[in-house]
């Protein structure tokens, strides 16, 4: 029996002064070129949290706005800001950089987050008034510390500095005086991830209305190294983040597979619950300071804002099949295979049409793919052009190819069964996952039946090998038929039926018996 | 096809795009040796 996607939540945390501090764009040309022009330059590109907000993209990512909205919107967008947004949205929010500071020290269970008293004093009656802070939470909000403490442990000993508005506000302490799997900058890393995955579990149990204790599973996807230096990499974010979020029944796991993970975790997903090994299981990710300012370079000497200032996050819930919910066909994923080969037409038969083969459907038969939702606004200025359009594009291609559509008909076909990219190219944020919320909305009104959710990752990057990675999987209507609950309005369910009939044969076991 | 023959070729592919191994058969056939190949993620 097919499990099912019962909800999920995106989250997008604003970060400028994290884009200069630890973005490696930034980082590497502090080491390479301090004095650059770019690094100067930079600071006068930052967004203010207002402009991030009210950016189209963004109030995509958190539900307020639809795909079909950006569409609308032409195919640029960072210079129409919209002229009324709010940071929350029907599937998370968009945080501030300080409230995420405080966030950030709630996450962190060795005393290694140090703030600055007067930036606590100021912070905390904005982050009391959050909708999903309670007492218990706000009671891991330190007082705060001098800042002369701060500048110490930056200067002196190896702490990461924590900026707002360019101005030194805490730090992050390194965890071993020798171990770099340990240092500041790596703990920072982690803690952000561990952080932001946390924000998009409380968001989720919020979005879904299921009870915290009802959860299984936490699988986190993300991309970070947790670890020391008998283990790097040793993991288990998705249990820290689940402690932090107050899943107290559910255990972790991570699953690494570079930006593919999160769809290779949802296949994991669907098929422990499909088993019956668990109920409820979330698959989950924080998002990734490093890759912020990835193509500020670009923006900047474009004259434009730096774009890529968010963090993102987002959780999905996949249970056993409630009746209603879209379902995860497990039965029909694609992957690709270690001997499948490189070339664009082995990659996307592989992911789309050998599943569909499978079903006997054609491609077209897919009402919507969601591939790589990378944001254009952010790539198309960097020259690493309009990333799910290349993918749609591929797909339509190979639709010719196999006689399913004709050429003249592939910018209909990208208009029909594609969408334009919003999320932030945050690696494995983009990849396939941010239409979830939208796919489980369209499915449920009847306005598609079928959604295909593509994942890539780029494995060559870790140089162990020259392969890149991909899988995918069906989203569909469901079929009513599964429900495991007995449905009420469906009359007398078929276990029930059979048990009646045990119990009438063993009644009249008995009776025979008797006589 | 005569441009790659005998032609040392640097490829960057892309891995939305054309990745480098599929650039990579391409060439030789063109008559390019490859000294460096390698795919980019760009995103």
């Amino acid at each position: 029996m097919n499990s099912v996607l019962k909800g999920s939540s995106f989250v997008l945390v604003h970060a400028p002064d994290m884009l200069i501090h630890g973005g490696t764009t930034q980082t590497t040309e502090r080491i390479v070129n301090p004095d650059s022009e770019y690094l100067r330059k930079l600071p006068e590109h930052l967004r203010s949290f207002e402009e991030a907000v009210a950016y189209l993209p963004n109030q995509v990512y958190i539900g307020n706005k639809t795909p079909t909205d950006l569409a609308a919107a032409g195919d640029v967008w960072f210079d129409k800001p919209l002229q009324s947004a709010s940071r929350f949205g029907s599937f998370g929010e968009i945080m501030p950089q300080d409230e995420f500071y405080l966030l950030l020290q709630t996450c962190d269970v060795f005393d290694l987050v140090m703030l600055d008293k007067d930036f606590v004093k100021e912070t905390l009656p904005r982050f009391e008034k959050h909708p999903l802070v309670d007492a218990e939470l706000l009671a891991l909000v330190r007082e705060g510390v001098d800042i002369s403490e701060i500048e110490k442990a930056v200067n002196n000993e190896g702490a990461e500095g924590v900026y707002q508005n360019g101005k030194l506000i805490g730090c992050v302490k390194k965890a071993h005086d020798i171990d770099v799997n340990l240092n500041a900058e790596v703990i920072f890393e982690n803690l952000i991830s561990k952080a932001s995955c946390a924000l998009s579990l409380m968001h989720f149990i919020k979005t879904t209305g299921v009870e915290k204790s009802a959860i299984d599973l936490v699988l986190d996807c993300s991309e970070e190294a947790v670890g020391d230096m008998n283990q790097r990499g040793g993991g288990n974010l998705a249990k820290a983040a689940a402690e932090s979020a107050g899943f107290v029944n559910a255990s972790g796991a991570d699953i690494r597979a570079f930006c593919a993970a999160p769809v290779h975790a949802l296949i994991h997903a669907a098929a422990l619950v499909a088993s019956g090994t668990y109920e409820n299981v979330v698959v989950a990710a924080g998002g990734s300071i490093a890759k912020l300012g990835m193509n500020a370079k670009d923006h900047v000497k474009k004259d434009m804002k730096a774009l890529e200032d968010m963090v993102g996050g987002f959780a999905a819930l996949i249970s056993k099949n409630d009746g209603v919910s879209p379902e995860i066909l497990s039965e029909f994923t694609g992957k690709h295979n270690v001997g499948t080969g490189s070339s664009p037409q082995a990659v996307i038969t592989a992911l789309v049409t050998e599943p569909l083969d499978k079903m006997g459907l054609k491609i077209a038969d897919i009402d919507k793919y969601s591939v790589e939702m990378q944001n254009p606004d952010i790539t198309k200025p960097a020259g690493a052009g309009d990333v799910p359009q290349a993918n749609y594009k591929m797909i339509a291609a190979l639709g010719v190819k196999r006689g399913e559509l004709e050429r003249a008909e592939i910018n209909d076909f990208t208009a029909k069964h594609g969408m334009p990219g919003w999320a932030p190219t945050q690696g494995h944020i983009p990849s396939g996952v941010p239409y979830l919320g939208f796919a489980r909305d369209d499915i449920m009104s009847g306005s598609i039946k079928r959604s295909m959710i593509v994942g890539k990752g780029s494995l060559f990057l870790g140089r162990m090998t020259n392969l890149f990675d991909g899988v995918s999987f069906i989203l569909q209507a469901n079929s009513g038929a599964g429900a495991d609950a007995p449905d009420e309005q469906a009359g007398v369910s078929e276990h029930a039926v059979k048990r009646l009939i045990a119990e009438s044969l063993r009644e009249l076991a008995r009776s025979m018996g008797a006589e | 096809m005569s441009l790659f023959i005998n032609r040392k070729v640097v490829v960057i592919g892309d891995r939305d795009g054309i990745p480098g191994p599929a650039i990579d058969e391409c060439l030789k056939t063109a008559g390019a040796e490859i000294v460096f190949s390698s795919t980019e993620c760009f995103v």
